[in-house]
């Protein structure tokens, strides 16, 4: 419970991120650099000053997991009542695996769900942490294609697609999330692609296709940086619609949101 | 499952009726006015009870009836639908004031011709000196008197209007007719006893009784008649509904209802009549599901009726509930904004024997909201831990239109809050809710729900000036908070400052309390609530088995986060001193001086002068004015202070984040009304018990009080119920819902209120509304009493705003209540937008 960690929000009554009412602790720290972040903040390990509605305010802070834990169980009733719990977000939970692990084990002990959303880009070791510890793992799946994937991302996706079947085959409850980003992966072929992957993993039920925003806009200013997907509106309705049509002709449970 | 939650169609006739009840713009009448002043001038000799009673069968002879294209259910108060008549006998003063303004002003407008202004100023003439609000200020203390003129608490509701606050035994009606009770009445003047000492007393009630019921019987045979009438010249499907009609309101109220269909039109007559014999708002349904219900299912059974004709009946009775209207004064509109009448109805819920009894119509009434869109009736749900997932379901599928219905309440809170009352287990399972929150035990309590608002703010400025305003002393002194060398000193100043202030308003309720025994006793209402016939006394005299008086306290949050901040940046912190926080409450933390601030440092200087002998005159007071501006020119340091210092404030915990720290002190703080409160007694014989909600008065009542130690600025608003004050709450709907259940409901036994305001997003799916019932059941664990919510985007709400037209129809959450949003007053639309949205984005 000593163990110590970098975390930059805890955000409760989260109903999208897992099975009931959950709360979210989000790391600090991430391996990828997604243009389309909607969390930009969470990107860097070293604690940053954002400016957010006109003021300075310090991004992360180092916590034990007892400190987490005391903010967690304070909604302890309504997740036993839902069976929600705690769900790990980013950031790349995976950048810090013993504090991660360590979170969910607390968790466990006190009999609430586990979840993580993570992009599996880091070694199976890491994973392999948290799993005794995990219920519901929330991977991302964000193109098929390596070069594509590395030209949005930074990062090729080999390693990805390798430890997604690999958690598949490990027997956690696994579900894949798609970001449907205008102009990196939002046409139905790369829907489709995605999701006949998604369908070959052992286990796997259900995909979650979640419309690109841009709430997170704002904080790219806040951090005096660019925003590289300035101009993107986001799709329709009807569209996504269509695609969710797409990622269902692979017989899988498919929603549009998490 | 033993009842049906299943979608049933709204019918074509309901759609054209709800047309007509937008396109209609409320208007007041005369009628009601003329006719009770013309049998007042003819009873002068008579005992009040009997005046009464004979004003009211003068009325319902005389005054004009109507039936509306498609209506099934009859009985319009007014001939213009939305109209409202006046009620001269509380108080008229205000309206003739108002004249001008009545149809333009910001909060519920009424158009008014110019023949009713005439009509009505004549009718008024007679009034002068006999209202119950002229003796009402007669009864009052003086020390009261000033105390309301310098805002410490409102009892305006009771003080101009009639009292209403009940809900009457309309199952006896039902079962037994007017007829019935008619029966009760001549036996109780049959087994007098004449020389007893109150057999004199007892057979004028009686009799006036038999003459109300009488006139109630009469009225609804004017309407048999009129339908006939009208049969004569209608056709086909129209026709034979008219005739139907008729022979409805030959047979009910008088007699026993036969059909469901009669027992609906039955029910509306005894609603509609209560509210022109006395302009009393928030006559509670109650527990409509339970006494319809038979009727429903016999009728059902034998083929009679089947779900959709019920339903239409129904909705036809959701459409009346919002045909009556009330004109109430400027202050009191603002306060009880969007021509609310409060009549709550609620569903589901235990019987006596703690059953849950959710039926077919606990789902239908749920229905006829979502069919008809309308803020009345005031719909509400009784919730607890064996409440069936089902109705749950439903009751959030309404939620979710964003209509701000239901309200969810508590069993396993308000069962024992009421219990703790003296209340026996079986009658407190039986609860309804009066109004927005009020719990009582139908057609046995005389509630005096809504008797005052109380401004827990007022007392904690008078902390600061020692019990002094514009230069006189207000409620006590309580030593210089300059001088104070402990949190515990400054606060127990406080609680002094609470407790005077509580019995000054005390003594203003019992005032009116007084008045309204001797001025407006009313048997119709009188002759449906238990206690009445066996005591020969109007429920206004003491007749009830219960009797209460609940005003209500609002602004722990502010309350609470003040005196926390003086605890922390004063003698923990030391930061500053109570000499800092003085001056800024005074300097408006130099956010610049508001017309209150002003007009209170005026009137005290003014106040000086005088003691002093120097005459005061327009131009003294202008002068004095100028010169307090001029001293309130602050420095650039001092007003650089002052944004260092809210900004002190602002980082402090906040009442509302799930905090034990902060929200136990606010626990403690809310004692400080309940306590003292609930050890006074009202003239009827019972006790004065604590609500906690300010409806919507705390943003009019926010206007009232200046600048606060939590950074709240002079004139802003105040904190909604017993929610975190607006904006301070920053962790997400649980956090917050958390906080509020630290807050002590059980003692609050008239009722605590807690809005909350949800995104729609959160509310999408299955998965959305399962979230959203755990949500609020695990509230209710944590022993919350109430909670509501407004489900629309803010995006809506300021697009509302700016294109009301389109708007019409949008009906959200004020407080206890749904209005129709476009009808409130900008700074309350304002309100509402900031209050926090609980989104969970993506």
């Amino acid at each position: 419970m000593r163990q110590t960690g970098r975390i930059f929000d805890i955000q409760r009554y989260s109903i999208h991120d897992g099975p009931g009412i959950r709360t979210i602790v989000f790391l600090k720290g991430c391996v990828l650099r997604c243009r389309w972040c909607c969390n930009p903040e969470s990107q860097e390990y070293d604690i940053q000053e954002m400016v957010v509605a006109g003021k300075k305010k310090i991004i992360g802070r180092d916590v034990t997991v007892a400190e987490v834990m005391e903010e967690v169980m304070k909604d302890g009733d309504y997740y036993r009542n839902s069976g929600g719990g705690l769900t790990l977000s980013g950031g790349e939970c995976l950048c810090q695996p013993d504090f991660a692990a360590a979170l969910l084990r607390a968790a466990k002990e006190n009999g609430i769900s586990t979840a993580i959303e993570s992009a599996a880009t880091l070694p199976y070791e890491n994973i392999e942490k948290l799993l005794p510890y995990l219920d519901t793992y929330l991977m991302d799946i964000k193109h098929m294609d390596p070069v594509k994937h590395e030209q949005f991302t930074g990062k090729r996706n080999d390693r990805i697609l390798e430890n997604a079947m690999k958690v598949a085959k490990s027997g956690t409850h696994l579900i894949i999330r798609v970001p449907v980003i205008p102009t990196f992966n939002n046409t139905p072929e790369d829907i489709d692609k995605i999701a006949r992957f998604a369908a070959s993993l052992p286990g796997v039920e259900e995909i979650h296709l979640l419309p690109y925003h841009r709430l997170g806009q704002d904080k790219y200013t806040g951090l005096g940086r660019d925003y590289a997907l300035d101009g993107i509106e986001p799709m329709s309705r009807e569209y996504m619609l269509s695609l969710l049509e797409v990622a269902k002709r692979s017989g899988l449970r498919c929603q549009i949101g998490g | 499952m033993n009842f049906d939650t299943s979608p049933i169609a709204r019918t074509k006739r309901i759609e054209r009726l709800l047309d007509a009840f937008y396109s209609a713009k409320p208007e007041i009448e005369a009628a009601r006015a003329e006719l009770l002043t013309e049998s007042y001038k003819t009873t002068e000799s008579m005992p009040e009870v009997e005046r009464k009673s004979r004003a009211f069968e003068h009325i319902l002879a005389g005054i004009p009836i109507i039936i509306r294209d498609d209506e099934l259910i009859v009985g319009s108060t007014t001939l213009q639908m939305r109209g409202c008549q006046t009620y001269p006998e509380f108080s008229y003063e205000w309206l003739e004031a108002e004249f001008d303004t009545v149809a333009t002003r910001l909060a519920d407008p009424f158009n008014i011709k110019d023949d009713t202004k005439k009509r009505l100023k004549e009718a008024n003439k007679y009034w002068k000196n006999k209202t119950t609000s002229e003796l009402a200020t007669a009864y009052m203390d003086p020390r009261a008197l000033r105390a309301i003129n310098h805002n410490l608490f409102t009892p305006g509701n009771y003080f101009y209007n009639g009292i209403g606050h009940l809900t009457v035994k309309y199952w006896e009606v039902l079962c037994t007719g007017l007829e019935g009770i008619i029966k009760r009445a001549e036996d109780g003047i049959a087994s007098l006893c004449v020389g007893k000492e109150d057999a004199c007393k007892r057979r004028i009630f009686y009799e006036a009784v038999i003459r109300s019921c009488k006139a109630v019987i009469n009225y609804a045979h004017r309407y048999a008649d009129l339908a006939e009438k009208m049969a004569g010249s209608a056709s086909g499907e129209r026709r034979s509904e008219l005739l139907k009609i008729a022979e409805v309101c030959r047979n009910v109220p008088e007699k026993p209802a036969k059909s469901f269909y009669e027992a609906c039109q039955s029910f509306w007559f005894v609603q509609q009549l209560l509210q022109i014999e006395s302009s009393g708002h928030s006559i509670s349904p109650g527990r409509f599901d339970q006494y319809m219900y038979p009727y429903y299912k016999k009728d059902l059974d034998a083929g009679i009726v089947t779900r959709e004709s019920a339903q239409e009946l129904l909705d036809c009775i959701w459409i009346k509930l919002n045909d009556l209207n009330k004109c109430r004064d400027a202050a009191s509109a603002e306060g009880f904004a969007g021509y609310s009448l409060f009549q709550n109805l609620i569903v589901s819920g235990q019987d006596k024997n703690g059953r849950d009894v959710t039926n077919d119509l606990s789902s239908m009434c749920i229905e006829a909201s979502m069919h008809t869109g309308l803020p009345m009736p005031s719909l509400s749900i009784r919730v607890w831990n064996g409440t069936p997932h089902e109705i749950m379901v439903k009751a959030v599928e309404l939620t979710r239109t964003g209509i701000g219905l239901p309200a969810y309440y508590n069993d396993e809170v308000i069962i024992p809050a009421l219990m703790n009352r003296g209340i026996p287990l079986e009658e407190a399972r039986e609860y309804n809710i009066i109004g927005c929150v009020e719990p009582q035990v139908p057609g046995k309590t005389d509630g005096w729900h809504d008797a005052a608002f109380f401004n827990m703010l007022r007392p904690l400025e008078l902390t600061f000036t020692n019990g002094y305003e514009d230069g006189e002393l207000v409620t006590l002194e309580t030593g210089d908070v300059t001088k104070m060398t402990s949190f515990e000193e400054v606060y127990e100043a406080y609680k002094k400052q609470m407790t005077t202030s509580i019995a000054l308003m005390v003594n203003a309720i019992n005032a009116i309390d007084y008045a309204h025994a001797q001025r407006s006793p009313l048997p119709f209402e009188s002759c449906l609530i238990d206690g009445c016939f066996e005591k020969g006394l109007c429920v206004e005299e003491g007749g009830a088995i219960y009797n209460f008086s609940g005003p209500q306290g609002f602004g722990i949050a502010n309350v609470a986060d003040a005196l926390f901040a003086v605890k922390k940046l004063v003698f923990e912190q030391k930061k500053y001193t109570m000499a800092d926080f003085k001056q800024a409450m005074a300097d408006n933390f130099g956010k610049g001086l508001t017309a209150l601030d002003a007009e209170h440092m005026v009137k005290a200087v003014c106040a000086n002068l005088k003691v002093d002998g120097k005459p005061i005159t327009p131009e003294v007071v202008r002068t004095v004015y100028e010169s307090v501006v001029a001293s309130k020119k602050l420095s650039p340091d001092r007003i650089k202070f002052y944004e260092q210092m809210l900004e002190d404030i602002e980082a402090l915990p906040k009442y509302g984040n799930d905090i034990d720290e902060v929200d136990y002190f606010a626990r403690d703080v809310a004692y400080t009304y309940t306590k003292p409160l609930e050890t006074f007694k009202n003239p009827r014989g019972g006790i004065f018990q604590a609500g906690l909600y300010p409806v919507s008065a705390n943003v009019p009542l926010g206007k009232q009080a200046g600048a606060t130690p939590d950074g709240r600025l002079s004139g802003q608003p105040i904190a909604d119920g017993i929610g975190p004050a607006q904006g301070r709450d920053k962790l997400g709907p649980t956090a917050a819902a958390n906080s509020t259940a630290k807050i002590d409901h059980m003692i609050a036994s008239n009722g605590t209120l807690y809005n909350q305001k949800f995104h729609p997003s959160a509310l999408v799916g299955a998965k959305g509304i399962d979230n959203f019932i755990t949500y609020l059941r695990t509230y209710f664990s944590r022993k919350g009493m109430h909670v509501q919510f407004n489900v629309v985007s803010r995006e809506t709400l300021l697009d509302a705003q700016k294109n009301p037209d389109k708007y019409k129809t949008l009906v959200v959450r004020v407080a206890g209540y749904s209005a129709l949003f476009t009808t409130l007053s900008r700074s309350l639309q304002d309100d509402i937008i900031s209050r926090t949205t609980q989104a969970n984005t993506f």
